[in-house]
C-alpha cells in the first residue's frame, strides 16, 4: 500500500509524540487503572471489547444526574432546557469529532449494532430479490447478521470480499464483486479481531463510481484514529461510544443528510414525529426522525466528554503512542516460542490476536488474569475469521493510548508461565 | 494450593494432554455439543446395550477444562447403567454450580472440578460434555447448544 493511501485510511505510525504527552498523567485520568486484580496491578488489554473511562466522563455523567436530570426537548422548565442544550451540544460535538458537515447528520443510538440495524432496516425497504450486498470476510457479527436477515427476508444475495493470509482484503477482489446488482456496501474500518485497517477510501470511491452507497463500521477505528467523514465521503459511519472511552449503551450513526431525509424511519414513537392523527403521521426531520423515545441523555453527555478528552490528548499523540506499543508487542509476543500472531496486515491498529501451540485461549485467559492481565479470548464475534484461519479461538491483546510497554512485558511474562504449566 | 492450581489440578492437566477415550465409535450415534460463547465443540459417541453404557468416546476442540471434563466423564460412565450415568450428571452439575461441601469419596475423580464453581465463566467449559452425554442418553441427536 502506498503511503498516501495508508494515510487516507488512517494508518498508525509516522507521527511523533508531542512533548505534551505524559503517560503517567494520562493514566492518572483513569481511576480504574490504579486498581489491582488478584493482588496484582491491573493490566487492561481488552480495549477492543470496551475502553476504560476517564474521570472527565464519569464526572460528566455524575453531574448530569446530580444537577440537570430531566427529559429533553419540549420541556419549558430550567432543568429540561439545560439537559436539552447539553444533549444537542453533544450532537454538535460528535459532528466536529468526525468532521460531519451538519450536526443533523448525527443520530444518537445505542452503538454500532443498532446503527447497522437501522440502516439495514431502512435501506432494506427498497431491496429486492436478486439484489446484492457486499461485506468483507472480517466483519464483526453485527455487520453480518443484520444483512443476512435482510437477505433471508428479501431474497437478496450477500457477497463477501475475501481476505488473504495476512488478513488483508484486496481492492481488486472488491472490484470484481461490485456489479450492476450491487445495492449496498457495508465494510469494517478496523477489524476488531485482526487489527487490519481496511482501504475504505478506495472502496468508497469505487462503489460511488457505480452509484452504490457505503456504510463504514467505525467501532474500532474511532478509538485509535482521526476520522473525517467528508474526506472519506462515506454515506454512513458508525460509532460505539463505550469503545471510544465513553459510556456503555450509547453511540451514533452518521448519515449524509440526503440519505437521512430520504430513508424511512426505523423505530416509531415519541419525538420522531411532527404531527400524529389516526389518519396519518408526519415524521420529524432528521436526526429526530430516527430517535424515537426518550434517549440516553446521560450517555450522550458522557460521550461528548469522552470526545473532548480524546481531542485534549490529541490524535497524533494517540496514534504515535499506539504505533510504538503495536511494534513492541508484536516483537515481544512473536519471540515467544509456539506463539503465532493471527492478523499481520501491513496497515494495522494496536490489536494483537494470537494462538499459542496447543493451549486453548480460554486457559490462557484465565492464567494471565491471575497475573492481573485482562485480555479477550474466544472468537471475538467474528466466527468467519476463525474459520478462515482454521483456529477455534484466539487470545487478543488490544491496546489503548494509556497502555505501556511494561504492560506488554507483564503479558509476555504471564504467557511464559502458561507455557511452563502446559508444557507447550 | 493457590486458587489457580485448584482450578488447574494436575489431573486436569494430565487429561488435557492425554485425553482418555478420545476418538469415534463408528457404530454409535454422534451427538454434538456446542458452546456459542467460546466456540468450543464436543462430539460424544455412546454405545448402550441393555441399558448399560458398553463404550463411550469423544472428540472435539476446547480448553483444558472442557477436554479434561469430557475425558474424565468417559472414564466414569463407561460400564455404568444409563440410570447411574444420569445420576452422575446431576451430581456433576451440582458440583460445578452449587456451594456446599465436596466429598471426594462420593464424587471420585469428579472432585477435581470443584474449583470451577469459583469461575462462573468456566462452568460452561466443564459441563459441555456432560450436557452432550445427557442428550445422547435420551436419544436426542440434535446438537446441544449450551452457554451454561
Amino acid at each position: 500500500m502506498t503511503s498516501s493511501a495508508a494515510a487516507d485510511n488512517g494508518a498508525t505510525g509516522g507521527t511523533q509524540i508531542s512533548s505534551g504527552f505524559d503517560i503517567d498523567a494520562v493514566r492518572a485520568d483513569f481511576p480504574i487503572l490504579s486498581r489491582t486484580v488478584h493482588g496484582k496491578p491491573l493490566v487492561y488489554l481488552d480495549n477492543a471489547a470496551t475502553a476504560q473511562k476517564p474521570r472527565a466522563v464519569i464526572d460528566a455523567i455524575n453531574e448530569y444526574y446530580r444537577e440537570y436530570n430531566s427529559n429533553i426537548h419540549r420541556g419549558v422548565h430550567h432543568l429540561s432546557e439545560k439537559a436539552t442544550s447539553l444533549y444537542e451540544g453533544a450532537r454538535k460535538r460528535a459532528a466536529r469529532f468526525i468532521n460531519a458537515a451538519d450536526s443533523c447528520e448525527i443520530v444518537f443510538l445505542r452503538g454500532t449494532t443498532e446503527a447497522v440495524n437501522l440502516v439495514c432496516s431502512s435501506v432494506g425497504q427498497s431491496i429486492k430479490a436478486g439484489d446484492e450486498i457486499i461485506i468483507s470476510h472480517m466483519e464483526h457479527h453485527s455487520n453480518i447478521v443484520p444483512w443476512q436477515m435482510l437477505c433471508n427476508r428479501t431474497g437478496a444475495v450477500l457477497r463477501v470480499i475475501p481476505i488473504n493470509d495476512d488478513a488483508e482484503m484486496d481492492v481488486a477482489d472488491f472490484e470484481a464483486l461490485l456489479g450492476p446488482k450491487t445495492r449496498f456496501v457495508s465494510l469494517v474500518h478496523v477489524s476488531n479481531s485482526l487489527g487490519t485497517i481496511n482501504p475504505v477510501k478506495q472502496v468508497i470511491d469505487l462503489a460511488h463510481a457505480q452509484g452504490v452507497p457505503v456504510l463504514i463500521d467505525g467501532a474500532q477505528a474511532l478509538p485509535h484514529m482521526q476520522v473525517d467523514v467528508q474526506a472519506l465521503d462515506c454515506d454512513f459511519y458508525t460509532c460505539s461510544g463505550h469503545k471510544t472511552f465513553g459510556p456503555m449503551g450509547i453511540g451514533f450513526l452518521y448519515g449524509k443528510k440526503q440519505w437521512l431525509e430520504e430513508l424511512p424511519p426505523y423505530h416509531g414513537g415519541g419525538d420522531m414525529i411532527k404531527y400524529v392523527s389516526f389518519d396519518k403521521t408526519e415524521y420529524n426531520d432528521p436526526p429526530f426522525k430516527f430517535e424515537a423515545g426518550t434517549p440516553n441523555v446521560s450517555g450522550v453527555i458522557g460521550l461528548a466528554a469522552a470526545m473532548d478528552y480524546m481531542e485534549k490528548i490529541g490524535h497524533d499523540n494517540i496514534q504515535a503512542h499506539e504505533h510504538d506499543l503495536l511494534v513492541y508487542a508484536t516483537e515481544q509476543l512473536s519471540a515467544i516460542k509456539g506463539l503465532r500472531i493471527i492478523g499481520t496486515a501491513r496497515n494495522k491498529a494496536s490489536v494483537v490476536s494470537f494462538v499459542l501451540d496447543d493451549v486453548h485461549s480460554h486457559d490462557i485467559g484465565t492464567f494471565v488474569d491471575h497475573e492481573g492481565v485482562a485480555i479477550r479470548v474466544g472468537h471475538h464475534c467474528t466466527q468467519p475469521v476463525m474459520q478462515r484461519f482454521g483456529v477455534p479461538a484466539t487470545s487478543r491483546a488490544s491496546f489503548a493510548f494509556y497502555n505501556t510497554k511494561q504492560e506488554v512485558d507483564t503479558l509476555a511474562q504471564a504467557l511464559h508461565k502458561v507455557i511452563d504449566i502446559f508444557g507447550a | 494450593m493457590t486458587e489457580l492450581q485448584e482450578l488447574y489440578q494436575q489431573v486436569i492437566l494430565d487429561h488435557n494432554k492425554s485425553p482418555r477415550n478420545f476418538g469415534e465409535l463408528p457404530d454409535a450415534p454422534a451427538v454434538e455439543g456446542h458452546n456459542p460463547l467460546c466456540g468450543d465443540n464436543v462430539t460424544v459417541f455412546v454405545k448402550v446395550v441393555d441399558g448399560v453404557i458398553e463404550d463411550v468416546k469423544f472428540k472435539g476442540a476446547g480448553c483444558a477444562i472442557s477436554k479434561a471434563s469430557a475425558s474424565i466423564m468417559t472414564t466414569l460412565v463407561k460400564g455404568k447403567t444409563v440410570v447411574e450415568a444420569r445420576e452422575l450428571f446431576v451430581r456433576f452439575h451440582e458440583l460445578v454450580t452449587e456451594d456446599g461441601d465436596v466429598d471426594p469419596l462420593v464424587l471420585g475423580k469428579m472432585a477435581v472440578f470443584a474449583g470451577v464453581r469459583d469461575y462462573p465463566s468456566r462452568v460452561k467449559c466443564a459441563s459441555l460434555a456432560w450436557h452432550t452425554l445427557k442428550n445422547a442418553l435420551e436419544d436426542k441427536t440434535d446438537a446441544v447448544v449450551t452457554t451454561e
